[in-house]
């Protein structure tokens, strides 16, 4: 029962992990995807566990929101590549201090 | 007629609104006699009210304008008391008042702040008519407050000049102190009575029992002696009088209407209006009594060595004032009324008169380098005569009758009452023949191009000298003693209409009373006989050098240097009090409080500020720290 929750922490951790650790934007990006869905398929789980299926059409829900936000995330990134010819985080550092 | 009572003080207010507005469109020559055509138009309305009074057919009545706070049990309502008290001030107020404005069209025309000094003026009297019209402690404060703020604006009318300013300050502050205790006194009324206006006041007051018929119910004390501590402001008496004579700063026709005539006298209104608390306080009436007498003595001590022909009247009014005091705290409510009305005119008279001088002098004030006007300006001259017999007290004028009725009062309470009393008539005899003699009479002693320019003033302003000269000649006459002519005091009853008490009936015998009457006279004759060999027969002069005075005259030209004494015990210590505070406690305590935590944001800015890296991945690794954090303590602890 408990292994569902496992892999989902499992696989949100991964993504985390990817989040911290990579300077690649895109990679960035898949990571935080990771995560999304790592969590989605926790609300699947819960969804059955609890036989409530309004779990799942939250799922539905998210799915649609996080394409429609990874499409923005991902024009912006092309917007970048065009400036500043690549796509590492570490060439993003002028808003600061 | 009862409808049209809202214009009595509405008028004035227009005329202040129009001139203050309009200031600068209205022509100088204007603007005086539209401020003077509002304050005929109430003394119109309030002639018809008077002879409704004098006829006996005006019911004491309150008109309610409108409701002003409602708040809880508080229902307050702007209203006005008319009764045969609050008519005759009116009268007063705005008959003085529009001799005052005529008389101020002529004596300021060539000043540039004419349509200031106009607006002020109805704005004044819009403040005195709520004052004495008010049915409740509310409307009177606030016409107090209002009176209190024209005078200040009025003393410092020249503003440029520094020490006129400082003796504006003076009166407002000492004012305040008084007002002070009035508010106290109001407050505690509406705590005992729950309630300002003065009906259920009264009302509710006079069906208290006092369980000790000798002494004062302590609640009653407290109130009437609040009181009496903003009369003490406002009518300048020991020890808020010093203010007044510095209050001569201002221009001469509004030492006359406010400064002598009308608004000091609010006090002695005001505790005539509450003479039902007054009675059951007989402690406070002990009092008032002895502050009044002690004025009247002082401020005359004074009178005699001043120079300053306005500072002379200004002691003398805070002197008259004190009798006034001394009527009331005798209990004769109707006699100090009654001398307030008498000084209203002769003293008026004499301050226009003053005015009179001072302007044909070309702005000199100082009696010693006057003399010998008598020729120039014969008018001045006999007015001013009149009123100065009337102030002494010489029949038939009215202060002979305002001043017997005092001091047959003090008489019936003891011998020595009566004495004190004289003696402060005699004072007030000697040292207004004093200035009459060094004015008018022997050679002039003024410049030679002053002498030449010496002249009558023009008609409008020896008109309403000669009016007031009449009343002050007749106005003794409504309060003849019943010595004189059976069902006299005509005045007393008058009063007795608007609930004021009636003394109680003189237990004198005709005989004595004549006897005290012409023992007095003959005294103020022999002053004024004795004044005229000094200054006159032996053309004696002030000296003007104050190292020539006797210790006694140096002590009374000084003032008796209360001055100092307040500057030394009072100022002084709040001055060095400030000093403390604004150098130690505010610069070395608040103001280090309030720098260092300034400081401290901009410390930590400047340190913390570089945790903004810019860089995403140390951004998300604090996120994901803190989340860490806050599961850790949520789930673990």
């Amino acid at each position: 029962m408990s292994d569902y929750i496992v892999l989902c922490c499992i696989l949100f951790s991964l993504g985390a992990f990817g989040v911290l650790y990579r300077r690649n934007i895109l990679v960035m990006f898949m990571s935080i995807e990771l995560m999304l869905n790592a969590v989605n398929l926790l609300l699947v789980y819960f969804s059955v566990l609890h036989k409530d299926p309004s779990g799942q059409v939250f799922v539905f829900f998210i799915m649609a929101v996080a394409a429609a936000e990874i499409t923005i995330g991902l024009a912006i990134l092309v917007m970048i590549y065009r400036h500043l010819g690549s796509i590492s985080i570490d060439n993003l550092k002028k808003l600061k201090w | 007629m009862m409808e049209f009572v809202w214009l009595i003080p509405a008028l004035p207010l227009l005329g202040f609104l129009i001139l203050s507005l309009f200031n600068k469109y209205i022509p100088k020559s204007t603007s005086g006699y539209i401020a003077s055509g509002m304050i005929l138009g109430s003394f119109l309305i309030v002639l018809s009210l008077l002879l409704k009074a004098i006829n006996g057919n005006l019911e004491p009545t309150i008109v309610t304008l409108f409701d002003w706070i409602t708040a809880g049990d508080l229902k307050l309502s702007l209203s006005f008391q008319l009764d045969n008290l609050s008519v005759w001030f009116m009268t007063i107020i705005t008959g003085v008042g529009f001799l005052i404005h005529v008389y101020s069209i002529s004596y300021m025309h060539d000043d540039e702040g004419v349509t200031r000094y106009f607006s002020y003026l109805n704005l004044f009297i819009f403040s005195m008519l709520l004052l004495v019209m008010g049915s409740n402690y509310v409307v009177m404060f606030a016409g107090w407050e209002g009176v209190g703020l024209c005078s200040y604006l009025l003393i410092g009318f020249w503003f440029k000049n520094q020490n006129y300013n400082d003796a504006a300050k003076k009166a407002f502050i000492m004012n305040r102190i008084g007002d002070l205790g009035f508010l106290l006194g109001m407050l505690l009324i509406y705590t005992q009575f729950k309630s300002f206006e003065y009906s259920t006041v009264f009302d509710q007051a006079s069906q208290i029992i006092n369980p000790n018929p000798h002494g004062d119910s302590g609640i009653m004390f407290a109130i009437t002696i609040l009181l009496f501590i903003g009369a003490m402001g406002k009518s300048a008496q020991i020890p808020l009088y010093t203010w007044l004579p510095d209050a001569m700063a201002g221009p001469t026709p509004v030492s006359a209407l406010i400064h002598a005539a009308t608004m000091v006298t609010a006090g002695i209104y005001m505790i005539a209006r509450s003479n039902i608390l007054y009675s059951m306080a007989p402690c406070t009436l002990d009092i008032i009594y002895t502050i009044g007498t002690a004025t009247a003595i002082l401020a005359a001590l004074i009178g005699l060595t001043q120079t300053d022909i306005k500072k002379v009247l200004a002691y003398s009014t805070v002197s008259q004032l004190g009798f006034m005091f001394m009527a009331i705290g005798l209990g004769g409510y109707s006699a100090g009324v009654f001398h307030v009305t008498t000084h209203a005119f002769f003293k008026a008279l004499l301050f226009l008169g003053a005015g009179s001088v001072i302007h044909a002098m070309g702005g000199e004030q100082d009696i010693r380098k006057m003399g010998g006007l008598m020729k120039k300006m014969p008018i001045t001259f006999i007015t001013f005569l009149i009123a100065t017999l009337a102030i002494a007290g010489i029949p038939p004028l009215s202060g002979f009758f305002s001043k017997d009725a005092i001091l047959a009062l003090a008489f019936e309470a003891s011998p020595i009452k009566w004495g004190l009393g004289v003696f402060a008539a005699l004072l007030t005899t000697f040292y207004m023949f004093r200035m009459l003699y060094l004015t008018f009479f022997g050679e002039f002693r003024g410049t030679e191009h002053q002498k030449h320019h010496l002249h009558e003033s023009p008609l409008l302003m020896t008109v309403p000298l000669l009016v007031l000269a009449f009343f002050t000649v007749v106005s003794g006459f409504i309060e003849v003693p019943h010595v004189f002519i059976h069902g006299g005091d005509w005045f007393s009853h008058y009063l007795a209409g608007a609930h004021i008490a009636l003394p109680e009936a003189s237990h004198l015998s005709e005989s004595t009373e004549l006897i005290l009457m012409f023992t007095a006279l003959a005294l103020v004759v022999s002053v004024i006989i004795i004044t005229y060999v000094i200054y006159v027969k032996n053309k004696v002069l002030p000296a003007t050098n104050e190292a020539d005075l006797s210790f006694l005259d140096k002590l009374s030209y000084n003032k008796f240097y209360v001055d100092e004494i307040y500057d030394a015990a009072i100022v002084k210590p709040i001055g060095v009090l400030s000093n403390f505070s604004s150098s130690f406690i505010e610069k070395q305590i608040i103001d280090r409080f309030v720098n260092l935590s300034g400081k401290a944001v901009q410390f930590s800015g400047k340190n913390i500020r570089f945790i903004q890296s810019g860089d995403v991945n140390t951004y998300a690794i604090f996120m994901v720290l803190g989340i860490v954090i806050i599961l850790f303590i949520n789930l673990v602890l």
